[in-house]
């Protein structure tokens, strides 16, 4: 493998142990904030020392704790893009970009400054200082300079958290290309489950700074082995779970007892269910499956093409919900004002069945 | 009217030299103090301090008792054929002491208040640590270096106390502005006073406006920030 990253930091609220390795490809680190996916980019750039541990990019070692090996930043060749950019201010673009070139000739800089400029599509901006740049420009400056030193391998630190949403999916949508084209090693964090699955085809899940999961996006998207993983892929409904035969599960938080696909001679301490998996029964055949039950509607929330409906399993008193359930908006216009209960249907094949 | 004007020239250079020495001491000890925690860090910073919270008399006495015949840097220079006390070097001496905290405090804000991102991302891009400070470090913390100098400067060329103790009040030697202004008052000679003073005026705005415009013609940036 081109990188591999095997070490341990002991940081003020838990350890963190980094151990994995990556391919030429995009590798995504997911993670909610302090699960120390900052701090493993920084460690691999350099910029801050694991406690024991290997780090090997290209089969050259930049640190090893046993052998008391670790090289300096400035000669591990990895090129970092921090999260607010760390543009110098008082450098124009050209010359951000240039900084770390080591070619002397300045004829030669000044194409390769071109060059870059219009990889990242920011042709004619030589002379303007990052102040004068949109956030957009200022993030596409940061990663040809990161670019410019060639680098054996490519660390994105949330390099779109600091843009709106609107310039953030067009801004992504270069960086997808970028990261095909760079063809070495690139790890790429956030804490965004969808930027995560669109930008890498594996993902590695950090949670308190351990690995949670590792694996291609649709594996950890499609099975995730532990609820928190689940929570992080946003799962929005689980519930402890008791098996009670092969096949069968009861959910006692909902209060119910679930047939499912999955297997569950693990003894799986939760079970869960997508949103948009959850439908309701169409049928009558549907309406009387094992899976369908009888449910309220507690309150919804509306996004512009989609509604969340809030559920509420077997009777309609009470306050909390049960489920939560995201339907597209044409398919609750035709049913929400069809008389309560209606039938809910959790589909066996998309039960989730989670370890403790 | 008197036409020595030995004063004035003495002034000056003491006051350059003294900037000079402070601006280089001032900037190293503000470098290795930057971003460094701990008790001995600390400690060593009281002692940088000191002659900012001390009566300049008191420093004068201090310098007095190292660099004389029985101190311990007066007996190391007096092998070598030299004395301090009571010579021009003693002007510079108690005039880079007394204006060096100013100088260091100045630089140091500067230095802690630079974005430590940037100076890592001069790491990762391959910058090695002289490179960082000359061309990240320096740049941006340019402000504060020219305002600990002037401070400096100003400070330095109105050192007295120190100064007296330390290098008397020789004519034509140690004699700076500020003692012959007090030797001109206390001998009475009002008007000689009143143009020591207004020397010492002119020369401070002259400075101060010199320093202004010659930074914002080095840094054509800095105009384009106030646009």
């Amino acid at each position: 493998m081109p990188l591999e990253v095997h070490f341990e930091k002991k940081l003020p609220s838990y350890t963190l142990s980094a151990d994995f390795s990556a391919t030429e490809e995009p590798l995504a680190i997911l993670g909610p904030s302090g699960s120390g996916k900052s701090m493993t980019l920084r460690c691999i750039a350099g910029l801050e020392r694991p406690d024991y541990g290997t780090i090997k990019l290209n089969r050259r070692t930049l640190f090893d704790s046993h052998q008391r090996i670790d090289v300096p930043a400035r000669h591990r060749e990895v090129g970092l893009l921090f999260q607010h950019y760390a543009l110098f201010p008082h450098l124009n673009v050209a010359e951000n970009i240039a900084f770390g070139m080591k070619a002397p000739a300045d004829a030669d800089r000044g194409a390769r400054v071109r060059r870059l400029l219009s990889e990242v599509h920011l042709e004619g901006l030589e002379h303007r200082l990052p102040r004068e740049l949109s956030g957009g420009e200022q993030q596409r400056v940061a990663l040809a300079r990161a670019l410019a030193i060639e680098p054996q391998a490519l660390l994105l630190d949330e390099p779109l958290s600091a843009l709106d949403t609107y310039l953030r999916s067009k801004v992504e949508q270069q960086l997808i290309l970028a990261l095909v084209q760079f063809r070495r090693p690139a790890l790429y964090v956030t804490h965004t489950m969808e930027e995560a699955y669109r930008i890498a085809p594996k993902i590695l899940v950090l949670s308190k700074g351990k690995v949670a999961a590792f694996g291609s996006r649709e594996q950890i998207f499609r099975h995730p082995p532990t609820l928190d993983v689940a929570l992080l892929t946003g799962l929005k409904n689980f519930s402890r779970a008791r098996v009670v035969s092969a096949g069968k599960i009861e959910a006692t938080d909902w209060n119910c007892v679930l047939s499912c696909d999955a297997d569950v001679s693990a003894r799986p301490a939760f079970i869960g269910i997508r949103a948009h998996h959850i439908r309701f029964a169409t049928s009558f055949d549907e309406a009387n499956s094992p899976n369908a039950f009888p449910c309220w509607l507690v309150r919804t929330s509306e996004a512009p093409f989609r509604v969340t409906v809030y559920l509420r399993l077997h009777s309609p008193e009470g306050e909390h919900h049960h489920l939560q359930a995201e339907i597209a908006k044409e398919n609750w216009f035709q049913f929400k004002d069809q008389p309560q209960p209606w039938r809910v249907l959790l589909p066996p094949k998309d039960i989730l069945v989670l370890p403790s | 009217m008197a036409t020595d004007l030995s004063p004035v020239w003495l002034s000056l250079e003491t006051s350059i030299t003294a900037t000079v020495i402070t601006l280089v001491l001032g900037t190293a000890a503000a470098v290795w103090r930057a971003h460094r925690r701990g008790i001995g860090p600390a400690l060593i910073d009281g002692v940088f301090l000191l002659p900012l919270v001390l009566p300049p008399t008191v420093v004068g006495f201090i310098l007095l008792v190292i660099f004389g015949r029985n101190g311990p840097l007066g007996r190391l220079l007096l092998r070598f054929g030299a004395t301090v006390v009571f010579s021009w070097p003693a002007t510079v001496i108690a005039a880079a002491v007394v204006s060096f905290p100013l100088m260091y405090l100045s630089v140091r804000a500067a230095l802690e208040q630079l974005d430590p991102a940037l100076l890592q991302a001069g790491r990762t891009l391959g910058a090695s640590e002289w490179g960082i400070f000359r061309r990240i470090a320096l740049p941006l913390a340019w402000p504060g270096i020219l305002a600990g100098t002037i401070l400096a400067f100003a400070r330095a060329l109105g050192e007295f106390g120190a100064t007296l103790m330390l290098a008397g009040s020789i004519p034509g030697k140690t004699e700076t502005i500020p003692i012959a202004i007090y030797i001109s008052v206390e001998a009475g000679e009002i008007h000689q006073a009143v143009v020591w003073s207004l020397i010492d005026v002119a020369i401070s705005l002259a400075m101060i406006v010199g320093m202004y415009y010659w930074t914002h013609l080095q840094n054509p940036r800095a105009q384009a920030a106030h646009r």
